[in-house]
């Protein structure tokens, strides 16, 4: 259990390390230098050497990189260029609503997911596993902005059951105004929920004991509802921590479509800015919010699951 | 963005025993909703390529004497704000983002697979470091990346083109990469290590042709994949600049008369429902006909 805890630990780092490396090269890709674009004609080269000397952009790449590293480690992000404020702050006060809308699109798309996918196993290959499997193929080739925008004009605009724009905090704000942009988020997860898990389960209902299950004479939607659910939760939790870099990534498109003050528009607001300090650090928060979510569930899974933990002996 | 079953964490079983090249080849031995599918993605592709010949009207052609009307025999798709055609702005829109879809689709394979294959054929340090830099790259929200890429190069498709395959050869590195592992061991590369071809026959001439296969079914899925986060760069305003069209960012002009004029954001949408719908029909059918040639 401990050995495997720890390679898994020293994969993280080692990954972790990676983005660090990865984002500190970023902002020295920028063909020229990104001070003097950003501040163009806003400030006189006394000002410009100022900056880049602040930014450390003026010493040698090697003290660059040990610095950016330690920095970072020690939770500074530099300050914004455009904003002028600490970048850690700035994203600070962003990051509720973005958390908020990952969280409510995942619960949906579990909530939907979990019974289509029993559903779809109860009978595979039958008329409803068919209409199932042709629903959520739509809903994965959609764009979800533009799924949000339909569900925005049907249920915002046409029905005013929700607002189509804007962001309250609170479960009944948040249940007001994110339950669509959710909503559009979850839907192309749900595909994967179920096709994932509707496999597992079928897999799972070849094992004995299930054969027992059934011959004590369980009906099969306790069967499969319960018993063979219980061993396909793993499974599920491996979806959800693998597209978490999805669902960031649909984050940053469905904040613009309802105008929801998170990290994602202001991802879009420092790209348009030319923010380059404010992208660099959110990137690396992206990134280092993948690794660590699937971190924590392999982490999970092994305490749960025995199996896991032994494997590697 | 890539919504992926868990890929990487449990890569498709690999065949147990390597099926000669080309033994059931041919549109015929496809299945039926392959053959749906790539009817689906030809229509669409060849829509897009005569975009020029077939289209009604310019992709800017203004008429103010036609703003806002809805679909008719005469605007397919109704017309917008400036009196342009939304169907003949989609053709155009169609071609530029499918171009780019086919692009940063099959630039980054044979890379990915060409670097996976050596990963898994050499193992060692080489494999380790190779693992650990795809590990990172797909660690990295897709979305997230491309738009951190576009902010060095500028908005526009340069940014697209250069971003999109920084990533993507990463996936298929990891898919080939796994199948490698398995593919090592079978008795015909076993045979090419006996009669001393070089490495580099073996791997070019036998391993990745063989590792090909799963790279470009994946493929399909990875064109919608890529065809939504282009929308999605286009919806934000960060794809092709005005006054080119792409997909999303017609959606993105529909979107402040959505109630009044909603087929403007809704139908170009749905065209990219229709690529994706085909493009997953192809994909399912493909991987279907190569399990069942297998068992």
């Amino acid at each position: 259990m401990l050995s495997y805890l720890i390679r898994r630990l020293a994969l993280a780092v080692v990954v972790l390390f990676g983005l660090l490396v990865a984002t500190f090269f970023m902002i020295h890709l920028v063909p020229g230098d990104p001070v003097r674009i950003v501040l163009a004609g806003r400030a006189n080269p006394a000002q410009i050497a100022r900056v880049r000397h602040e930014l450390a952009l003026d010493r040698p790449m090697w003290d660059q990189f040990t610095l950016y590293i330690s920095r970072t480690l020690q939770g500074h992000f530099g300050t914004s260029f455009t904003l002028d404020a600490p970048v850690g702050e700035i994203i600070g006060q962003r990051v509720g609503p973005s958390a908020a809308l990952i969280g409510y699109g995942m619960l949906l798309s579990l909530l939907l997911g979990v019974p289509l996918a029993i559903v779809a196993a109860l009978r595979p290959n039958g008329w409803l596993d068919n209409a199932i499997r042709v629903g959520t193929a739509l809903t994965f080739a959609m764009p979800s902005f533009w799924l949000g925008l339909m569900l925005a004009l049907i249920f915002g605009l046409e029905l005013r059951w929700f607002p189509v724009a804007g962001y309250s905090g609170g479960i009944g704000g948040i249940l007001r105004t994110l339950t669509l942009p959710a909503l559009a988020l979850g839907l192309a997860l749900t595909t994967v929920v179920v096709r994932t898990l509707r496999s597992s389960l079928l897999e799972v209902l070849q094992s004995e004991y299930i054969e027992a299950a059934r011959s004590r004479g369980l009906s099969e939607l306790r069967v499969v509802g319960k018993h063979a659910l219980r061993n396909s939760f793993m499974n599920t939790l491996t979806i959800l921590s693998v597209n978490i870099g999805f669902l960031i990534g649909g984050t940053v498109v469905l904040e613009q479509v309802f105008q929801i003050p998170g990290v994602g528009s202001l991802l879009v607001e420092a790209v348009e800015k030319r923010d380059y300090q404010l992208v660099q650090a959110l990137a690396l928060l992206a990134g280092a919010a993948v690794v660590l979510a699937s971190l924590a569930a392999d982490i999970v899974q092994a305490l749960l699951d025995p199996r896991v933990r032994l494997a590697g002996r | 963005m890539s919504a992926v079953d868990a890929l990487g964490q449990q890569p498709p079983p690999v065949a147990e025993t390597v099926e000669p090249r080309r033994r059931a080849s041919g549109l015929r031995a496809l299945p039926l909703q392959a053959k749906i599918g790539a009817g689906i993605l030809a229509v669409l592709f060849l829509a897009g390529v005569l975009a020029p010949l077939i289209a009604p009207y310019g992709q800017n052609e203004l008429n103010f004497a036609h703003v806002f009307n809805s679909p008719s025999p005469s605007h397919l798709m109704g017309t917008d704000g400036a009196g342009r055609d939304v169907f003949s702005r989609t053709l155009y829109a169609l071609r530029l983002d499918l171009a780019i879809v086919v692009l940063v689709t099959f630039v980054p394979l044979p890379i990915g697979v060409l670097i996976g294959a050596m990963a898994g054929y050499f193992g060692g340090a080489f494999d380790a470091i190779i693992s650990r830099i795809t590990d990172t790259m797909i660690a990295f929200p897709f979305v997230v990346l491309v738009i951190a890429v576009i902010s060095i190069v500028g908005p526009g498709v340069k940014g697209v083109l250069i971003g999109v395959p920084i990533v993507a050869w990463a996936l298929y590195a990891r898919l080939a990469r796994s199948e490698m592992l398995v593919l090592r061991e079978q008795p015909f590369m076993l045979a090419t290590t006996a009669l001393g071809y070089s490495r580099r026959r073996t791997i070019l001439r036998h391993a990745v042709p063989n590792l090909m296969r799963s790279s470009l079914i994946y493929s399909t899925l990875d064109m919608v994949v890529n065809l939504l986060l282009l929308a999605g760069l286009a919806y934000l305003g960060l794809g092709a600049q005005p006054p080119n069209a792409e997909l999303g960012s017609i959606i993105a002009d529909g979107q402040s008369t959505l109630l009044t004029a909603w087929w403007v954001a809704t139908l170009p949408g749905l065209v990219v429902v229709l690529f994706g719908v085909g493009a997953g029909l192809l994909g399912d059918g493909l991987s279907d006909g190569q399990l069942r040639g297998r068992l």
